[in-house]
């Protein structure tokens, strides 16, 4: 116990808990990614796969739990290490002159305490369903949650699109510092990788965005040219 | 006969730590560009002592780069806009006629001001103290290859040793992280075969002080990178990472 304090304590023992809760955020949110664009194959596919992380049963709470604790900590020891740092350097320079850092990399506390405001929406929108609760009665013909037209219904209101666009959008610029920087964290970062992972930490970053984005900008299209794909069930 | 140029100063001039300080703009005029930053402070100095105006304070010692006295932030960027170079090695000439130049002392709770451009970097000495060397007895020179050492680790503790201790990487993290000082520390003698025996203790107590002198916690910027006129690389820091895990493991390992 003494050890893991003290591990807590210590400066680096600190980013490699935010590094280790990241990693684990970083693969929820692709994974997240990968199930949700099942959205484009149609109502089948999407329903079927929400029915079936509904029958994990308790098995889903304790993912949900796991990626909730790692949030929590993720978030607490950001804000002490933001804190520190803050009074290592308390006068800045008159002349502000970066020469590396990244905007992602310079916004990371911001996009990451907004990022926090818009999970809590989403989840409320899409999970819990409280924003609409009529959603929770849409079963789709095969007698199940129709996740799908809910998607689809939640998108079709610009606003809301909107609002999951910046918020996606704040993900990516704060993985593009953060996927390089778990790799740097957890000591893997070596001098070879180095130049090819700052360079490719963005761009894995804007393809989760574009991934996620591809959803609602989908449907709003759909809704619009009328396209054979994106069309809820009728409710 | 060389060029010169004229420029402007905006110098921080502060008596002590606890009272204010505060920019005082001098001009420096008819700067041969071939002088050193540093010596076109001596040449501001004289016409201020010329005027019976107290002198700008600043660190300097070998001149030549190596000794890692000098320091200075110009213009926002420590030891200046020349890429691995040192304050005292950087020549006038990449300044251009009519520029206003700031500068302003390393800034770092954990390396306070002593006076105008000055600032107390006794926390690097401490740092070293805590583990940042050997404690056994070298006696007379081995015999070459007696012990031996792989090329490339040779090679990489010699780019960690490079490291100067000058602080521009404290001063230019926007967090004052020490990281990259401490890990071109820790590195240098944990890649070679002499750093073994102290390597647990070394990693975990340099990384103890580094965080009890008030340093700033990394958080992978790169900027000292940037500034680091050793050009000591950040994928040391990444080895620091792993090194200390590994001892702090170790060490609760023994302690049980
Ligand atoms: S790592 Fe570079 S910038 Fe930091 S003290 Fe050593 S030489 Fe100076
Ligand atoms: S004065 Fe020695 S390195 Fe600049």
């Amino acid at each position: 116990m003494k050890a893991i304090i003290s591990f807590y304590q210590s400066s680096i023992g600190k980013k490699w808990i935010v590094a280790l809760t990241g990693l684990v955020l970083v693969g929820f949110v692709t994974g997240h990614m990968i199930g949700n664009l099942q959205v484009f194959l149609g109502h089948e596919a999407l329903n079927r796969y929400a029915a079936f992380l509904q029958g994990l049963g308790e098995l889903l709470w304790v993912i949900r739990g796991v990626l909730a604790a790692c949030i929590i900590v993720h978030i607490i020891t950001t804000v002490l290490l933001w804190v520190q740092n803050n009074a290592a350097k308390p006068q800045k320079y008159a002349v502000n002159n970066p020469q590396a850092g990244s905007i992602g990399a310079r916004t990371m506390i911001v996009s990451g305490l907004i990022i926090i405001c818009f999970l809590v929406f989403h989840i409320l929108h899409f999970t819990a369903l409280s924003i609409h609760p009529e959603w929770k009665l849409w079963e789709d013909p095969d007698g199940r949650h129709d996740v799908y037209s809910l998607v689809i219904a939640g998108f079709r209101n610009p606003l809301e699109s909107l609002f999951y666009l910046v918020g996606v959008f704040l993900l990516a610029t704060h993985l593009s510092h953060g996927i390089q920087s778990f790799i740097q964290t957890l000591g893997l970062r070596s001098r070879k990788i180095a130049e090819p992972l700052t360079t490719a930490s963005p761009y894995l970053a804007g393809l989760l965005f574009l991934g996620y984005a591809s959803i609602p900008v989908g449907v709003l299209l759909a809704q619009h040219l009328n396209l054979p794909i994106l069309q809820p069930l009728a409710h | 006969m060389s060029d010169t140029i004229n420029l402007t100063l905006k110098v921080w001039r502060q008596p002590n730590a606890s009272t204010p300080g505060k920019f005082v703009e001098y001009p420096a005029k008819n700067i041969p560009t071939d002088c050193s930053f540093l010596e076109m402070l001596d040449i501001v100095n004289e016409t201020l002592v010329a005027q019976n105006i107290e002198p700008v304070a600043f660190d300097h010692d070998c001149r030549e780069g190596i000794c890692g006295m000098c320091s200075l932030v110009i213009n926002g960027v420590a030891h200046g806009p020349e890429k691995a170079t040192t304050t005292c090695q950087l020549h006038m000439r990449h300044f251009k006629d009519g520029d206003t130049v700031y500068v302003e002392p390393w800034r770092a709770v954990a390396f306070p001001l002593i006076k105008d451009l000055v600032v107390d970097r006794t926390a690097f000495e401490r740092i070293q103290q805590a583990g940042g060397y050997i404690s056994a007895r070298n006696g007379s020179a081995p015999d070459s290859n007696s012990v031996p050492i792989p090329k490339q680790n040779a090679d990489c503790a010699m780019d960690a040793a490079a490291c100067i201790g000058c602080g521009a990487c404290v001063a230019a993290c926007p967090n004052s992280s020490a990281m990259l000082f401490v890990s071109a520390k820790v590195s240098h003698l944990a890649l070679l075969p002499q750093g073994q025996p102290e390597r647990t203790r070394r990693a975990v107590k340099m990384v103890k002080t580094m965080d009890a002198e008030g340093f700033g916690n990394c958080t992978n910027y790169y900027e000292c990178e940037a500034v680091c006129p050793a050009e000591i690389k950040s994928s040391f820091i990444s080895m620091l990472n792993r090194e200390y895990v590994f001892a702090a493991a170790r060490e609760a390992v023994s302690e049980i």
